[in-house]
């Protein structure tokens, strides 16, 4: 029902919308907070704990935006989306931006009417399966019934993977992870598969974690970053350099502890620049030239983001792997601020 | 005030006309502001997706599909399925609608009590959670595939469905449908000729049991006669799962027995309020002609409350079909899951998705209203 209406609000938002309507940063100003799309319940990325306080890596930049454009990282109103409803949900601005590991893909990129502003986390589709099946790798599910989530790119990867391999599978699909986990846990299916970050964390929520294996193989690229609507750009570019601005950090060792001192004595003109003790670097795009140091402050840098949420010391257990800086051999980089 | 405007008549019209401009001006400005709005965006418009690939992989068709067919195909295939669930959906709720119908009047204290129960039971817990419930009920209590339940090394049941032995028609199959229809040809004129009979000559003659024989006996002759051109394919476990025969998934059971058993309380209600109507009267004319219990409620009370609930039935009916699309809580591929679902969110047409299902749910409830209340109108007790 929800879905229904949610469908059916954004239709009539695009049919009564007058255009002309603020830039969204002038919207969030107004209202004093950020709202900021997430998923329902995704342990590491995206959760809501028993006093109800959001946590995890997409949280994370939801709330370095809101330091960076409210100036107090708490300012943000999480609006919790299954798959299926998160594009209608940008799309009719009942949110600001869409945080919810979603996988930037040309389609959605050129027909949705959506931006994506760079990548917070690679990832790539992985399957699971229970220990007592016995299935070593992917190319022996052959036959196998598969418990999938609707809306996502799971859903097409899956069909491309075994079509490739000239291999047969069932799909089950449904609306929510929390569907497809009991589902797969009551044995309605031989495999779950989805994002490994999201294999990762359904299993954290398993009773028996250790009754089932990820399979080596992963199938596909999972870019997943965040999106803000088509057509404001001074919006797409803000949340685009906040990103970047928390990518940056990590790489000139600002930390949350440290970067008072940073600001303080920093002799790195880039530092500097970062933080806004030279240049102008948020003016541009309509904010004051602090903005970056307040999320760095507030939130911390990249790798304390990924660290606390997903890192090796969480119950996630993840590698830095292809999310390392790219001074570290990984993908994470982000263009100079000058 | 010019003179023509005093004469009541046309002004009724023109304030007519002028509503009907505004309305269509209305429309006409949403229509407008929709397409600019969503081209400002940048959001994709237009009706060929219909013919783009659909890229995943629906498991329960009625229609060859695969992930290379298109959002079409998906459109048909949900729409099949909306319709063979709400088809057995109204033939089971009809069935048990009957029963509870006619428990709920039994003179029997515990048997009204039961359908008492029943009724209030299952009309007021919503259906969605009825759904879930079931289909959480089929899962746990069924076993997996390896301990499948076996009948007969015909039947399997696991807690991946139902597994039946499927019919091959092989050539020569035709003289089977042929000795079928011949069967109930037979029926007809044995019937008309019996019902003459008794009104001449007050014999009754055993029409039911003739029936009954004749629509065994001739298929099963014309069978042998072909050379038993009918085979079944038997389940069989390969690899992960049965292979051959006919699969009823979980998904589909559940959703039919939970949208028969909500559906049944109020056809059951609507037929015991039917019965209710028929005037007392008629069973008491119906007694003293001495027909029993079961023959007076077959022959002469159920016939005229079935005419007086058809209405209300009807109505249950459709919100049967349209209840139908709350499978997207278990998977099961109807037209609002897999068309108004997935296909919408992987090319994000909401807005011509939405149209096209929107449209398709009005056309099936016309169509069906429309068979309905002609067979209502054919069906009314006619005055004379
Ligand atoms: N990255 C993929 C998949 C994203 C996705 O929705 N993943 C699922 C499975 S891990 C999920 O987050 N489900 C949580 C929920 O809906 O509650 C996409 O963008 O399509």
């Amino acid at each position: 029902m929800m879905k229904k209406l949610l469908k059916l609000s954004a239709i009539a938002t695009l049919a009564t919308a007058t255009l002309a309507t603020a830039g969204t940063l002038d919207d969030v100003k107004k209202a004093g907070v950020l709202k900021c799309g997430v998923n329902t319940g995704l342990p590491g990325f995206s959760e809501a704990d028993s006093k109800g306080q959001w946590r995890g890596l997409d949280v994370d930049y939801c709330r370095a935006l809101a330091a960076v454009v409210l100036g107090d990282a708490s300012k943000v109103k999480y609006v919790p989306l299954n798959a299926k409803e998160r594009f209608t949900a940008l799309q009719s601005g009942e949110i600001d931006v869409l945080s919810r590991n979603t996988t930037d893909t040309e389609t959605r990129d050129t027909s949705l009417g959506i931006n994506f502003t760079g990548v917070m986390y690679y990832d790539g589709q992985g399957f699971m399966v229970p220990k007592a099946l016995g299935v070593k790798s992917a190319k022996e599910l052959d036959g196998a019934t598969v418990c999938i989530q609707a809306g996502t790119t799971t859903e097409l990867n899956l069909a491309d993977y075994f079509r490739a391999n000239g291999m047969k599978f069932k799909a089950i699909t449904f609306d929510t992870n929390d569907q497809v986990t009991k589902a797969f846990v009551s044995g309605r299916c031989d495999v779950l598969t989805t994002d490994a970050s999201g294999l990762y964390a359904t299993r954290t929520k398993l009773a028996n974690p250790d009754k089932y294996v990820v399979l080596p193989e992963i199938i596909s690229k999972e870019p997943l970053a965040p999106a803000v609507r088509h057509g404001d750009d001074q919006w797409f570019d803000i949340a685009k350099w906040t990103r970047n601005a928390l990518l940056t950090a990590e790489e000139k060792g600002l930390t949350m502890a440290n970067v008072d001192d940073a600001k303080a004595k920093s002799t790195d003109p880039e530092t500097r620049r970062l933080l806004g003790v030279e240049g102008d670097m948020c003016k541009n795009v309509g904010l004051d030239k602090e903005c970056f140091y307040r999320a760095i402050k507030q939130v911390g840098n990249y790798g304390e983001i990924f660290e606390r949420n997903v890192g090796v010391n969480t119950p996630l257990k993840i590698e830095r792997g292809l999310n390392a800086l790219w001074t570290k051999g990984g993908l994470q980089y982000s263009p100079p601020f000058r | 005030m010019p003179s023509f405007l005093r004469d009541e008549k046309v002004r009724g019209i023109l304030y007519q006309i002028i509503t009907i401009v505004l309305f269509v001006g209305f429309l006409f400005y949403i229509a407008q502001n929709t397409a600019h709005n969503i081209e400002q965006r940048g959001i994709k418009t237009g009706f060929d997706f219909l013919n783009a690939t659909a890229g995943f992989d629906i498991t329960e068709s009625p229609i060859p599909f695969t992930p290379k067919s298109t959002h079409w195909d998906v459109f048909k295939v949900g729409l099949l399925n909306t319709l063979i669930v709400s088809f057995w959906g109204i033939v089971l709720s009809s069935l048990i609608g009957l029963l509870i119908g006619v428990w709920r009047l039994s003179p029997n204290w515990l048997i009204s009590r039961i359908a008492a129960g029943y009724i209030e039971t299952f009309r007021n817990i919503p259906v969605l959670l009825q759904i879930l419930f079931w289909y959480n009920v089929v899962l746990a209590t069924l076993p997996a595939t390896r301990h499948s339940i076996n009948l007969f090394d015909t039947v399997f049941i696991n807690n991946r469905g139902f597994f039946m032995p499927e019919f091959v028609f092989g050539p020569g199959s035709w003289l089977i449908g042929a000795a079928l229809f011949f069967a109930v040809v037979a029926i007809y004129f044995v019937n008309r000729w019996a019902k003459k009979r008794q009104e001449d000559t007050g014999e009754q003659f055993p029409v039911f049991l003739t029936g009954v024989i004749l629509l065994i006996l001739l298929p099963l002759l014309a069978y042998f006669l072909a050379g038993r051109p009918i085979t079944a394919v038997y389940p069989e476990l390969h690899g992960f799962n049965f292979k051959g025969g006919k699969t009823y998934t979980p998904e589909f059971l559940a959703l039919l027995f939970a949208l028969s058993i909500y559906t049944a309380t109020f056809i059951g209600e609507a037929i015991r309020s039917g019965i209710e109507a028929v005037p007392k009267g008629q069973k008491e004319a119906a007694t003293s002609l001495g027909l029993s219990p079961l023959q007076q409620l077959r022959l002469v009370v159920l016939p005229q409350a079935v005419r007086i609930a058809i209405p209300s039935i009807i109505n249950q009916y459709l919100n049967l079909i349209k209840n139908s699309s709350l499978a997207a809580a278990i998977g099961y591929p109807e037209l609002v899951t897999i068309f108004a679902g997935t296909s919408l969110n992987q090319t994000g047409q909401a807005l011509e998705i939405l149209l096209i299902t929107m449209l398709t749910y009005l056309l099936i409830s016309l169509i069906v209203s429309l068979i309905l209340n002609w067979f209502n109108a054919k069906m009314k007790i006619k005055e004379r």
